[in-house]
């Protein structure tokens, strides 16, 4: 394979001492400003770009993704610990993450999170370094109709599977749209739902939303009825980090599912928050255990997390190879490719070879380093929910203060926050679903955009959406898993026709799964 | 326009001077905060970190500067964050021509009058790209494809740039183009070398290693003459040898989008002068030279009164064009 000859000249750049040494600084990093309230890795990625301007670009680009590998683990910490996501993608760990950890495992949850988060990325990273020419075509294939095809499939695979009652969904979907289409319209052009507030014309940043929902919103229904009152007396042992590791194997077919969710959706530019939110929802779905999703189950952290960093590993051809941000953090580091002189295109992998490999082979050792030093941290982190809930309870609102006003320096965004955690509250209380709202306020406008440049395309028929192959399968696939829960709810609608019946049973489940 | 503008350059400069008896009469007191009106990673983000980079390498500015991103809203948010600050000039705003576009055609909440104009520093060119297999060879051969009135043409953003020069193709080809907004230069670049679109008018830097990468290529450049020659971006060509598209029968003689910074509005002469003598030291560094042409643009600095004429001369087409289709908000 030419691939093979090329990686091992890749790792004869990326191991060497100096390039060692700046994963390991570049990870520490990124696990800081992962954990730090606001901060999140494109804001420390961006902060540490002008650093980068005197370095050889194989060099920077091996800092700048070090820190994107420390991030993404950070983000994971204060998800699991403390029920408030740093990225949009890892939203999805906070549903089984945080009951576990509040359950006395924390360091159970949060080795699981690593241990499959670090599974996922090397899937990733094997499926770049074999398949790179034939995913750079991949993308390509994929116009508006197809853009809109996974995100429906995305909504679909989430939203089917009927956890709470399907209203409820319904109702908080709908509400999410209308949030995520505040600001400016990119089709129009045009200035929506801003209700006469200036600021508003930049739209509802992700990060305020789930603060307040999660962080603010959880701590409002813990204040209330005094459930966390007393600290978790964990166990802080090392023997439990390499246990849960040790276990994970248990869960291969969940593994392995996820990591091919993650890379497909890595590829086809769907990204790692779509790729985190169906992943965990067919696993909901397809999982024996399904019903005690929510509460704390592993399979419920495994698929999340192993589905976000095989995506966001994979994600990143796209970026070298067409020039196609995936996410906020490649942005950034696209800007710097572009200072150094370098231009993301097909041309890439012909003219900078030494780069290119240098990157992919560093994405290899950067993320055993980043798994090794956060694995290190894990009791530490874990220590943490040990203060008392009176210590932990007004941290909590500063960090959601802090990191609602660092998006933008903007006071209003704290006000929103506050609000959002209302909101949160109320859905927890009145059993709507949670998931729903964040889906839709995350991947909402880019699908409505997606949705509304295929029909200008195709001059307003839906014809467009079964046009090609790749398009059908998709809208099929999402069409599917919309029916299914209706599918297998038949039989039983038959046996009984007395459907008062039924309608309790499905409000106790309903009732059951409310965290989610 | 070299010479000429660099005349009229020292000229504006002579007068700012005469007007304004010692320029070091003000310097900024505490940090200073450059707003990018762009995310992270695109044009204008770049020209933002580009300049705080120079100005601290060559410590051109006693106080550290910080890049702080408001790209929400086309930008808008950006402006919105000048106009909320007027009286600071310790926040200085790197944006676009849609400063005064975009108040024409959406209900936002500023207007270019609202900041104090400092300087355009360079400027984007704009050109015709269709994808690298497409059968017509110049801008004159895919007007005529484009009367079968199926052509689809992509842009960044709704009725900003791309769509206005988009709508002035059709006049001037009388043909009808279907416009798709995409988010960014790069997202159209993709879409149109996945073979979903016909056509798009990219800046170079947008579609540069798409051109190197052999998916699309210009057809021709909307500039009165041939850009600078440079290095090669392909084996044979370079943007040197992009014809200008008057050349190819397209009537389009000018069109580019200046990259502008501003300060909040009242703010005093001194102050605006302090950052106009600073701009120009940034643009005679050769770590400009060298970001200049890293991004394919050109050189421009444009101040005072030239920058005024400038902007009333691209406002006026606009309105025209925004008027023509309906787009101006009441």
């Amino acid at each position: 394979m030419d691939n093979l000859g090329e990686l091992l000249h890749g790792f004869s750049i990326a191991v060497t001492l100096p390039h060692l040494a700046l994963m390991v600084i570049g990870v520490l990093l990124g696990i800081l400003v992962g954990v730090l309230p606001g901060l999140g890795a494109p804001n420390g990625v961006s902060l540490l770009l002008p650093l980068t301007f005197g370095m050889q670009p194989v060099s920077a680009i091996i800092l700048l993704s070090s820190m994107y590998w420390g991030a993404l683990f950070g983000g994971s910490v204060t998800s699991i610990l403390f029920n408030i996501p740093g990225e949009p993608s890892s939203v999805a760990t906070t549903f089984d993450g945080y009951p576990m950890a509040r359950d006395g495992r924390p360091t159970r949850a949060l080795a699981t999170a690593f241990g499959s988060a670090a599974f996922g990325a090397l899937i990733g990273v094997i499926l770049i370094t074999f398949l790179a020419s034939w995913v750079a075509q991949v993308a390509l294939a994929f116009g508006p109709a197809e853009y809109f095809a996974v995100y429906f499939l995305a909504f679909a695979s989430f939203v089917g599977m009927g956890g709470a009652a399907p209203i409820k969904t319904v109702v908080a979907l709908a509400i999410g749209f209308a949030i995520a289409a505040i600001g400016i319209d990119t089709v129009s052009g045009s200035v929506r739902l801003t209700m006469g507030v200036d600021e508003l014309v930049k739209g509802v940043n992700f990060v305020v939303a789930v603060m307040g929902l999660f962080g603010i919103g959880e701590l409002l229904v813990a204040v209330e009825e005094e459930f966390h009152a007393r600290a978790v007396s964990s166990k802080i042992e090392w023997r439990e980090v390499f246990r849960a590791i040790g276990r994970l194997p248990r869960h291969s077919v969940a593994l392995l599912r996820s990591a091919a969710i993650g890379c497909w959706m890595g590829i086809t530019p769907g990204g790692p928050t779509a790729a985190s939110f169906m992943s965990y929802g067919i696993a909901r779905r397809f999982s024996r255990r399904g019903r005690y999703f929510g509460t704390g189950e592993v399979e419920g952290i495994i698929s999340p997390e192993t589905a976000d960093h095989a995506a966001g590993t994979s994600a990143l051809l796209p970026m070298l190879s067409l020039g196609i941000p995936g996410s906020a953090t490649a942005a950034v580091m696209m800007g710097g490719l572009m200072i150094w002189g370098l231009n993301p295109g097909p041309m890439l992998f012909v003219d900078q070879k030494d780069f290119v490999w240098g990157l992919i082979a560093s994405m290899y050792v950067g993320n055993i380093v980043a798994v090794v030093l956060v694995l290190l941290t894990v009791p530490v982190f874990a220590a943490l929910m040990r203060i008392p809930f009176v210590v932990i309870a007004p941290l909590i609102v500063i960090i959601c203060v802090v990191g609602a006003y660092s998006v933008s320096n903007s006071y209003l965004d704290v006000v929103m926050m506050l609000g959002f955690g209302v909101v949160g509250y109320l859905f927890k209380k009145l059993f709507y679903p949670l998931a729903p709202l964040v889906l839709a306020i995350v991947i909402g406008d880019k699908a409505e955009d997606a949705f509304r440049q295929s029909m200008l395309i195709s001059k307003g028929t839906l014809g467009i959406f079964f046009a090609n192959k790749l398009v059908t399968c998709l809208i099929v696939a999402g069409i599917a898993l919309l029916l299914l829960p209706l599918v297998l709810q038949l039989p039983r609608l038959w046996r009984k026709p007395a459907s008062a019946a039924t309608e309790t049973t499905a409000q106790e489940t309903a009732r059951e799964k409310v965290t989610i | 326009m070299g010479r000429t503008s660099k005349l009229l350059l020292s000229a504006a400069a002579a007068v700012l001077a005469g007007t304004m008896p010692a320029l070091s009469a003000w310097q900024p007191q505490k940090p200073i905060e450059f707003v990018a009106t762009a995310g992270p990673g695109g044009g204008t983000d770049n020209l933002a970190r580009a300049v705080q980079n120079i100005i601290t390498k060559h410590k051109l500015v006693e106080q550290p500067i910080v890049v702080v991103n408001k790209g929400g809203g086309s930008g808008a948010e950006g402006y919105v964050y000048g106009k909320a600050s007027a009286g600071d000039p310790h926040k200085v705003i790197f944006g676009t021509s849609n400063a005064w576009q975009q108040p024409l055609v959406s209900k936002v909440a500023f207007n270019y009058t609202d900041l104090t104009p400092i300087a355009a520093m360079a400027q984007d060119e704009f050109l015709l790209w269709v994808k690298q297999d497409a059968p017509y060879k110049t801008a004159g051969d895919y007007l005529k494809a484009a009367s079968s009135g199926e052509f689809k043409m992509g842009g960044a953003q709704s009725k900003d740039t791309d769509e206005v020069l988009t709508r002035m193709i059709e006049k001037a080809g009388h043909i009808k183009l279907t416009y798709i907004p995409f988010k960014s230069g790069a997202e159209t670049a993709v879409q149109l070398a996945g073979g979903h679109l016909d056509s798009h008018v990219n800046n170079p830097s947008e579609s540069l290693g798409q051109w190197r990468g052999g998916t699309q290529r210009p057809l021709c450049v909307f500039s009165p003459k041939r850009l600078p020659q440079g290095a090669k971006v392909t084996a044979t060509e370079g943007w040197g040898d992009v014809p200008t598209c008057v050349e190819q029968g397209l009537d389009i003689k000018q069109y580019e989008q200046p990259r502008t910074v501003w300060l909040p509005g009242k703010v005093t002469p001194d102050q605006a002068a302090f950052y106009v003598e600073l701009m120009k030291k940034v643009q005679a560094t050769p770590e400009w030279k060298d970001y200049i042409e890293k991004s394919s643009q050109i050189d421009t600095f444009l101040t005072g009164a030239e920058l005024d004429s400038f902007i009333k001369d691209d406002l006026e087409r606009v309105r025209q064009v925004a008027g023509e289709q309906g787009w101006l908000v009441k």
